[in-house]
């Protein structure tokens, strides 16, 4: 809930969703817009790609990069690990990017972006900036052994792992990334542990913030400015750096379309994806969670997690994943106070202008 | 050509005494080759280094299974490992030991060698009395040059000098130099160069 | 500058002369001591604007070799037997996006089982993976090849491979001239990126390429191997003016032009040869050495001139193609399709196993004597292999191969000396 700043005379305005600025761009001062807002954006992940309708990887690749742009004022070069984005990104003989662009393998792309990072460093041209990018599988999975090194260098490049939970371009595999009770391909709703199970995966965030780099950050689709804060922040910074960002994929999670950014909405709600910062390895800031939502509410839109409701509902897989978000919301402080109405409502009241 | 074979245990510097022959015969503008064995080079397993010296370029890069000379570094491996192995009838032997030929039980050995061609020598002390280590390899070295008359001691303490920072260098040549006088005076000298 | 020094550290040496921008290390024996070196020349600014990058695996290392030679920096590693094979998901990624990377292969053993020394069934294993693969007959023309090899691979931009004996050659102390500052900067001009990853032109690097368009971009890279075999002379003309020796080339004959019997190698056994060649020239036997310089591209033609006049062909060669027998002798056999000629396969000095002159005398006169099979293992311990088949055959747990044939051979101390 903010308040735009100005005189006397200026309006008070309110936003329903504080912080994120979604409704009104129009209204704000051209610097506290959006980079997306802007029609001089850099349109670094183009139209003309083949990803599916309502992809997240897609918008989060292009909410990111284009504010990686406007931070570095164009100067940047991209390392794209195989898989989703790469594929749909570069249908031969067209390509949808409109910056300097490699895709080499894909379990190599941090490795990558330090050759060329270190290529720059060498010709004294440390004014054009690094991004290394790729989705869970080549991140969290088979890259990790050249992001840990990466990281453990301090080689200067921001890395973007775009994570929707899932190794999609080969037909949804279960990743390193996938959560528990989820359906993938090779994780079915059969047997006695339907889905995927739990007590594995890696949380990547965390494991960066170990290497106490000095930019740490998780973020989702569905809060741009908060998104793009944090790229362009990133960017102030040199040395490694690590930016986590949830992304919905329609196809692989059985989602509709039109859900992408209530899913990612919702992932936050729930305290089942911490949205946080962290420099030098100790966690700083944490955008808390406005109105703690049940994780039913976001399961139910999935039909990944299907087999948890119908006829023989899993009422205690459910009551584990809601344990897991509770754990979350404990271990990184992300609501104020559990019992508190929420914001909203006290500020409406406050106001007079809501119910009393 | 001098196909030269050096027999010690890790960490008594025979892969370096090997390198240090092939830099003084390279300053006397001859060609030169040395290489180790190799294997799991842990202190104290036995280990076995080459040098072979020409007058033209070296084309061949197999171990030296027929030596015309031997060094070796420690006495300990004269009944472990077969160190005379392929020593051709006029090679040179030297041995760094406190014991004589006799007393290393070598004597069968040593009567039938060609005489002038097989030393003794107490390296290692001479080693501690100019160095104050216990590194051989720079006096047999010295000693060597001076047993075969293959190579000048000068060329020896160049390439001591070249490898080694200043007090170390000056430890060893003067360590090598005294075993190139024992060797010297304590045998005959052949003519004949590599 | 003529120096006595380990071959290692006189590659390491002329390829800091080569001026490259970026090295990555990773250490795997025995290629340790030329990562080494150059991290002492970069550390004391005698090769400075060049970033010295520590990787955590080879894979890593062609990875970030790649990023970096797309970014327009002249790159450079160097790697052995299982970091190679480590890295070659990326050798194919390298060479087929066309980058002018050089790297040193040490050559040396694959496992398992685990074996340090040296053969060439590393690079063998690789020599369809698009690279150059250029081998080093001795630490001169290891030295030399490097400066060639930048050489060839930006004009062509495709990655090279300079191959040199492990342990032979790299830990060997010998005489080398190593190329001045001055004389490389005069063979070697700046890098000039075909390919260049740059916010001012921004292109794409590595897009898919479907059936419509890959053949045509997998037939570039051996096209462009095909103007190498051009090239390569030419580049080695050059060197030899500038320089006053010869080093490199597609190949050299050591007394074939007459010869009745031609023994074809690669590497420093070809020094070897000669020497055994050379003895048995005195005792007037018809014998000469071709030693293969380029093994890809390989010279067919070039090959086929050196071998047809003769009667008897015997290729040498430290790898095995398990199942069927040579590597180097099915392409030398394709270079003589048609021509009629006696053509024996010798697998020799694997895993290390010296080579020795007398060994290479018996197995030659054998040759010539016509009493040599198609397929020969030299110096093959045929009993103890009898043995374990025999183990293998009376069935149940026999135990690890290796094992039991370490015990027969028996615990050895100090090598096999």
């Amino acid at each position: 809930m903010t308040e735009r700043s100005g005189g006397e005379d200026s309006q008070q305005v309110r936003f329903y969703q504080s912080g994120t600025f979604v409704v009104g761009n129009r209204l704000l001062d051209p610097e506290q817009r959006s980079v997306q807002a802007h029609t001089e954006r850099s349109n670094s992940l183009t139209s003309g790609h083949r990803a599916c309708q309502g992809c997240g990887e897609a918008l989060g690749a292009r909410y990111a990069l284009d504010a990686a742009m406007r931070a570095t004022g164009g100067k940047l070069i991209a390392a794209n690990a195989t898989g989703c984005l790469e594929v749909f990104s570069t249908p031969f003989p067209e390509s949808s990017w409109q910056l300097p662009w490699i895709h080499s393998l894909f379990g190599n792309a941090p490795a990558v972006a330090t050759g060329v990072a270190a290529a720059l460093k060498a010709k004294g041209r440390e004014d054009v900036r690094v991004v290394g990018q790729g989705g869970d599988g080549g991140t969290l999975d088979i890259g990790f052994a050249c992001l840990s090194g990466m990281f453990e260098r301090n080689d200067d490049v921001l890395f973007i792992c775009y994570d929707n939970e899932a190794y999609m371009n080969t037909g949804v595999q279960r990743s390193g990334a996938t959560p528990p009770a989820a359906r993938t391909a090779n994780t079915k709703p059969l047997g006695d542990n339907p889905g995927n199970v739990f007590g594995q995966g890696k949380n990547a965030p965390l494991i960066a913030m170990a290497h106490e780099i000095p930019y740490v950050a998780t973020a989702t689709v569905a809060e741009l400015r908060d998104l793009e804060a944090k790229v362009e922040r990133a960017m102030e910074v040199r040395g490694a750096r690590y930016i986590h960002i949830f992304v919905p994929c329609p196809l692989g999670w059985g989602a509709e379309s039109c859900d992408t950014i209530r899913l990612a909405r919702l992932v936050k709600e729930t305290g089942l994806f911490p949205v946080f910062e962290a420099l030098d390895g100790e966690l700083t800031e944490v955008s808390k969670i406005r109105r703690q939502v049940p994780v039913i509410d976001y399961l139910k839109l999935q039909r990944r997690y299907a087999h948890l409701f119908g006829d023989e509902p899993r009422t205690d897989i459910i009551e584990r994943i809601q344990a897991d978000a509770d754990r979350n919301i404990r271990r990184f402080g992300l609501l104020d106070d559990p019992a508190e109405p929420d914001d909203t409502m006290r500020l409406l009241a406050e106001s007079g202008r809501g119910p009393q | 050509m001098l196909r030269v074979r050096i027999h010690g245990r890790g960490g008594q510097g025979a892969v370096t005494a090997a390198e240090l022959l092939s830099v003084a015969a390279f300053r006397e503008g001859r060609h030169a080759q040395a290489f180790p064995t190799f294997g799991s080079e842990r202190t104290g397993a036995p280990v076995v280094s080459f040098c072979r010296i020409d007058t033209t370029e070296i084309r061949t890069h197999e171990p030296i299974a027929e030596p015309d000379g031997l060094i070796i570094l420690d006495p300990t491996l004269l009944h472990q490992v077969d160190v005379f192995g392929g020593l051709r009838p006029h090679g040179y032997i030297l041995i760094n030991s406190t014991r004589s030929i006799a007393e290393l039980g070598l004597s069968e050995l040593g009567d039938s060698h060609e005489t002038g061609r097989m030393l003794t020598m107490p390296a290692t002390d001479i080693a501690h009395e100019h160095t104050g280590r216990k590194l051989p390899n720079a006096v047999l070295l010295g000693g060597f040059a001076g047993l075969t008359g293959q190579l000048s001691i000068d060329s020896i303490e160049a390439a001591i000098s070249e490898r080694f920072p200043a007090p170390v260098a000056e430890g060893n040549c003067a360590g090598a130099r005294a075993a190139f006088e024992l060797a010297s005076t304590a045998e005959v000298q052949e003519a004949a160069r590599a | 500058m003529l120096e006595q020094i380990e071959g290692s550290l006189a590659v390491a040496k002329t390829v800091a002369r080569c001026r490259p921008e970026v090295v990555c290390a990773y250490p795997i024996s025995p290629q340790t001591h030329i990562v080494e070196g150059i991290s002492d020349l970069v550390r004391t600014g005698e090769l400075d604007h060049c970033e010295y990058l520590m990787v955590e695996s080879e894979f890593a290392a062609m990875s970030a070799c790649i990023g970096s030679s797309a970014t327009g920096a002249r790159t450079y590693t160097a790697t052995a037997s299982q970091g190679l094979l480590y890295m070659a998901e990326a050798l194919y990624n390298a060479s087929g996006l066309g980058l002018p990377i050089v790297m040193t292969v040490a050559n040396r053993a694959i496992g398992a089982p685990i074996n340090i020394w040296n053969d060439h069934s590393d690079s063998m294993s690789q020599r369809d993976c698009g690279w150059v693969q250029l081998y080093a007959e001795t630490n001169q023309e290891a030295a030399d090849l490097h400066v060639q090899a930048f050489r060839l691979a930006e004009q062509i931009s495709l990655p090279v491979m300079v191959c040199m004996d492990g342990f032979i050659l790299t830990h060997a102390h010998e005489r080398v001239d190593v190329p001045d500052a001055e004389q490389v900067d005069a063979f070697l001009p700046a890098f000039e990126p075909r390919q260049l990853l740059d916010p001012a032109d921004p292109v794409t690097i590595g897009a898919m390429v479907g059936p419509e368009a890959f053949t045509e971009v997998k037939y570039l890279a051996h096209a462009k191997q095909m103007q190498a075999l051009d090239l390569i002379p030419q580049i080695a003309a050059e060197w030899s003016d500038a320089f006053g020796r010869e080093s490199g080339g597609l190949l050299r004959g050591y007394r074939i032009d007459d010869a009745e019997t031609i023994v074809v190698a690669l590497g420093s056994v070809i020094g070897t040869i000669e020497d055994t060649v050379d003895e048995m020239r005195e005792r007037g036997v018809s014998i000469g050495v071709l030693g293969l310089k380029s093994f890809r591209p390989f010279p067919l033609e070039e090959v086929r001139e050196a071998l047809g006049g003769a009667r008897r062909v015997v290729v040498l060669e430290k790898a095995l193609a398990v199942g069927v027998g040579g590597i180097v002798s099915a392409n030398v056999r394709m270079a003589l399709s048609g021509i009629q000629l006696h053509g024996h396969t010798v697998v020799a000095g694997l895993g290390g196993r010296p080579i020795t002159g007398k060994s290479l005398l018996g197995l030659f006169e054998d040759a010539i004597a016509d009493r040599l099979g198609p397929l020969t293992f030299l110096d093959l311990d045929s009993e103890r292999v009898e043995r374990e088949l025999e183990r293998m055959h009376e069935g149940g747990a026999s135990g690890p191969h290796e094992q039991n044939i370490l015990r027969d051979v028996g615990v050895v101390a100090g090598g096999s000396h």
